[in-house]
């Protein structure tokens, strides 16, 4: 294979990797502080990709310019389902929260189903098949965009965290759930905050990611597993962790494309999984519990 | 001659803080010691290592000429020795008399007599009549008893007591005082406690051994014990003089 | 033996069985084709849920990738057939053999390294997808084409080949779910089950009193999933094809998991009975919503009866009807519903009642 096309699926590897990254940060944050596994992941970034979608059909405008409000929408929807649903489950055992995430992703694709049909949908935006040429690189316009649109969420995401009393809270949460509770911070409400700002995460991630490919009911598995290899991988709680695994993974999903064969690139993210989890369950950068 | 129990130099740090630094004392057998200190001093630590859950920087322990040093907990309590959790850690889906009768399999495959030896044990520490109920439906003390006769079901030859006086009015400590002397009487169980109840640790034990950041500090009978400056210092306060 | 089977069970509980299986038995004379698939379709979760009932319910460990070894021993019984024509009588123990191996390494790797709770889930996920993968470029078995066994319409039962009518498959697998049901009440009862309890709720205090958790949560795994192989042989041998991306997918072990969850974790009667409550009714509703032409609409509802039944009784209906028919003689155990002593990541308001 000729160099230029092999960096050329390298960086765009990179680029995906930042989205990745982007809706991975939603898993971690999710876990790190309310200490829930997502696992309708992928079904919730499918519906904000719906959303984008019938929101650009209607109104026009880019994904990119609905993002801040398919977000904020997918916040309310993430606040409302921790305050009022996975709440009641969080004194039981671990499969009941699964189960319910999992019934809630049933329900949510069975929406998705009833309402937009088992067909593959996109939208075209101006510059969809444009693309920056440097030099013998050829990068396409979009994932550019969509790059930059995803770096300027995280980078939103992590100024939140370091420097705004509320972030500071929800980090104090996560840290210790009773110190939290006894310096008087309303936990319930932090968790419910943090669910939406994880499915805000989503919420960005679906817009940008409509940008870059088409949508259909299905799609959301095989994104809730990426997101659990990235986030295992960079760990579990961490923020800078997240985006390392996010451009990891997209890296070494594109190199493995061209190394092996492409069908089994899964299965290498896979492998790499198990590695993690058996030999540091923390990730690159977690903390152990 | 060698004694029952030898703890030798043990010393455990966690990540740069010595929780554990050099302690070593000994135990003959059939006897009742009490290791006392302030919050942090390493009790509950030295206590981790004989039981195995974790294992000493430096340093051996060995009971009975077996060396115990870094065996993995399920290995030790074969070897002999039994533990109550400080905070008390029942199976809650299980009824007592069952949580006792799994104890008791350490050394029996048959049901039947597990759950007989279970009977008996709970009948000692005054449980049998609440056998059926299950762990979140018994008081405090009574759940401390209860993680006594699962560790007494084992039939060990060291019992390793974690502060079960706490949070039991004088009453029941002479009860649970009674109760261990009695046992130590009739089956010559050696047992080691932490306490802080000094009431308890005076009527129970023969020697006292005295732990403070990490270091044994001082040891002897008691009543030296109490006595004893450094211990009243660091520990006890004047009003125990 | 008979005592530890009958034990305590009062004389109710036991005629309700009887009746119950009873029913079971005459069931395929009075039920027409449709009927009767769908009641081997209910016999077959309820046969694979007690496999995984045991892992979760008996020894706590929660596992979401029981499609793996059915999948694997469909694909070794089927492999033999196609490829040296081993009759499935005998090459049900290499579906055996196959998916204890499989439960072996998976176990092995996670307990070796203490992996736990959410993770060990994520780890059975993670091998599923793999082996998954792994099949699917595998051409030998067919990959992702599919390996295809000779349909053979017999009208006569052919026990050795695994060739016959749904009834046969329906008997079979009711032999093997009252098979598994006795064998779970025997080993309940037994030291090894009580172990099992023991560790799932607290593996510390469980090895404080001598219990060698690593070996037991070992057998554990290696049993369910050597049950699980079974039922591969059996789902091969049914369908006649595999396809990878079927036999293998996550939706195949959340729908192994759904009877045992609605049921009852960790309760004896509760697979079988989340099982033949749930699998009539998905196929009712199926057939009812398939007359209203939307797509999606059985998920749906199905997503909502899930969350409804995990919000309102995660113990399961199961319990709720053993006390309403009263069948309760020794005092049932309460099911592990509470976090365990397994969890990962566990807020730290204690569950110790001492308090703060």
């Amino acid at each position: 294979m000729p160099l230029d096309t092999v960096v050329n699926i390298l960086i765009g590897g990179l680029l995906t990797g930042l989205i990745y990254g982007l809706s991975s940060l939603g898993l971690s944050v999710i876990f790190g502080v309310v200490k829930i596994v997502n696992f309708a992941h992928g079904e919730m970034m499918v519906g904000a990709m719906f959303l984008t979608l019938v929101l650009v059909r209607w109104a026009g405008f880019d994904p990119l310019m609905w993002l801040p409000l398919v977000a904020i929408v997918l916040f309310g929807f993430g606040y409302v389902l921790q305050r009022y649903l996975i709440e009641r489950v969080a004194h039981l055992a671990d499969y009941m929260q699964f189960l319910l995430m999992a019934a809630i992703a049933t329900t949510l694709v069975a929406a998705y189903l009833m309402i937009f049909g088992p067909d593959d949908q996109s939208i075209q935006v101006s510059y969809s098949l444009d693309s920056y040429a440097i030099g013998p690189l050829i990068i396409d316009k979009s994932r550019v965009y969509a790059a930059i649109a995803a770096v300027a969420v995280t980078a939103l995401l992590f100024l939140f965290f370091r420097y705004t009393l509320l972030g500071k809270a929800i980090r104090a949460c996560g840290d210790n759930y009773m110190g939290a509770l006894v310096v008087g911070l309303n936990v319930r409400r932090l968790y419910a905050f943090t669910f939406g700002i994880g499915a805000a995460c989503l919420g960005a991630a679906g817009a940008i990611m409509l940008v870059l490919i088409d949508v259909q009911p299905y799609l959301g598995p095989q994104y809730t597993l990426l997101a659990f290899v990235i986030v295992i991988i960079g760990g579990l709680g961490s923020l800078p962790g997240a985006m390392l695994g996010g451009i990891l993974i997209g890296f070494s999903e594109a190199l493995a494309g061209i190394v092996i064969q492409p069908s089994l690139k899964s299965a290498f993210s896979f492998a790499l999984l198990i590695l993690v989890l058996l030999l540091r369950p923390q990730g690159l950068l977690g903390r152990r519990t | 001659m060698a004694p029952f129990l030898a703890v030798q130099g043990i010393s455990k740090n966690f990540r740069g803080l010595r929780a554990v630094s050099d302690v070593s004392f000994e135990m003959p057998k059939g006897a009742i010691y009490a290791l006392i200190g302030p919050n942090g001093a390493g009790k509950t630590t030295t206590f981790n290592m004989i039981a195995g859950a974790f294992s000493p920087d430096a340093g051996r322990i060995v009971l009975d000429g077996d060396d115990l040093t870094g065996r993995r907990p399920d290995l030790i309590c074969h070897a002999g020795v039994g533990r109550t959790f400080q905070v008390v850690k029942p199976f809650r889906g299980l009824t007592v008399e069952d949580n006792v009768a799994v104890g008791a399999l350490r050394w029996t495959g048959d049901i039947e007599e597990a759950r007989a030896y279970a009977i008996e044990t709970l009948a000692l520490l005054g449980l049998d009549d609440k056998r059926a109920l299950t762990p979140e439906h018994v008081t405090l003390p009574d759940r401390k008893r209860l993680e006594v006769a699962r560790a007494l079901a084992t039939r060990p030859k060291l019992l390793l007591l974690d502060e079960v006086m706490a949070g039991l009015r004088p009453t029941e400590t002479d009860r649970m005082v009674a109760t261990f002397k009695e046992i130590n009487a009739k089956t010559g169980l050696t047992i080691l406690l932490i306490e802080h109840v000094m009431r308890a640790v005076m009527a129970l034990s023969q020697h006292v051994i005295v732990l403070n950041h990490g270091e044994k500090i001082a040891a002897g009978t008691p009543q030296e014990v109490v006595r004893d400056p450094a211990v009243v210092e660091c520990y006890l306060g004047e009003a125990a003089l | 033996m008979i005592r530890r089977l009958v034990g305590q069970a009062n004389a109710r509980t036991l005629w309700a069985l009887a009746a119950l299986l009873a029913a079971l038995i005459a069931a395929p004379a009075f039920a027409n084709d449709y009927v009767l698939t769908v009641l081997v379709l209910a016999l077959y979760y309820a046969y694979t849920g007690q496999a995984w009932n045991l892992m979760l319910g008996f020894a706590g460990l929660l596992s979401i990738g029981q499609a793996m070894f059915v999948g694997l021993g469909a694909y070794a019984a089927a492999g033999l057939f196609v490829q040296f024509g081993v009759p499935p009588i005998a090459g049900v123990f290499l579906s055996i053999v196959v998916a204890c191996i499989a439960g072996a390494i998976v176990g092995y790797l996670a307990f070796r390294f203490a992996i736990g709770g959410v993770y060990f889930a994520l780890l059975t996920i993670a091998f599923s997808e793999f082996t998954r993968i792994l099949i699917d470029n595998w051409a030998y078995l067919g990959g992702s084409r599919g390996l295809f066994l000779k349909v053979s319409d017999l009208r006569h039962w052919d026990l050795i080949n695994l060739r016959g009518p749904p009834q046969m498959f329906y008997y079979i697998l009711l032999v093997l779910t009252v098979a598994v049901f006795l064998f779970c009440r025997y080993i309940l009862n037994s030291k090894i089950g009580y172990y099992w309890q023991a560790i799932r709720e607290d593996e510390e205090a469980a090895q404080a009193i001598g219990i060698d958790t690593f070996r037991y949560k070992i057998y554990a795994v290696v049993i369910s999933s050597g049950i699980s192989g079974i039922a591969g042989t059996i789902y091969a041998f049914y369908y006649n094809n595999l396809f990878p991306e079927t036999v293998f997918a996550i939706s195949g072990s959340v729908d192994m998991l759904l009877g045992t969850v609605v049921g009852g974790v960790g309760t004896l009667f509760g697979p079988i009975f989340g099982a033949l409550i749930l699998t009539p009714l998905g196929e009712a509703l199926t057939a009812a919503t398939a007359s209203v032409g939307i797509p999606g609409i059985k998920q749906f509802f199905w997503g909502l009866v899930v969350a409804a039944i995990v919000l309102v009784q995660p113990a399961g209906l199961w319990p709720l009807v053993y006390r309403g028919l009263r069948l309760g003689g020794r005092r049932m155990r309460p099911p592990p519903v509470l976090r365990g002593g397994n969890a990962v990541g566990q807020p730290a308001v204690g569950r110790e009642e001492e308090g703060v």
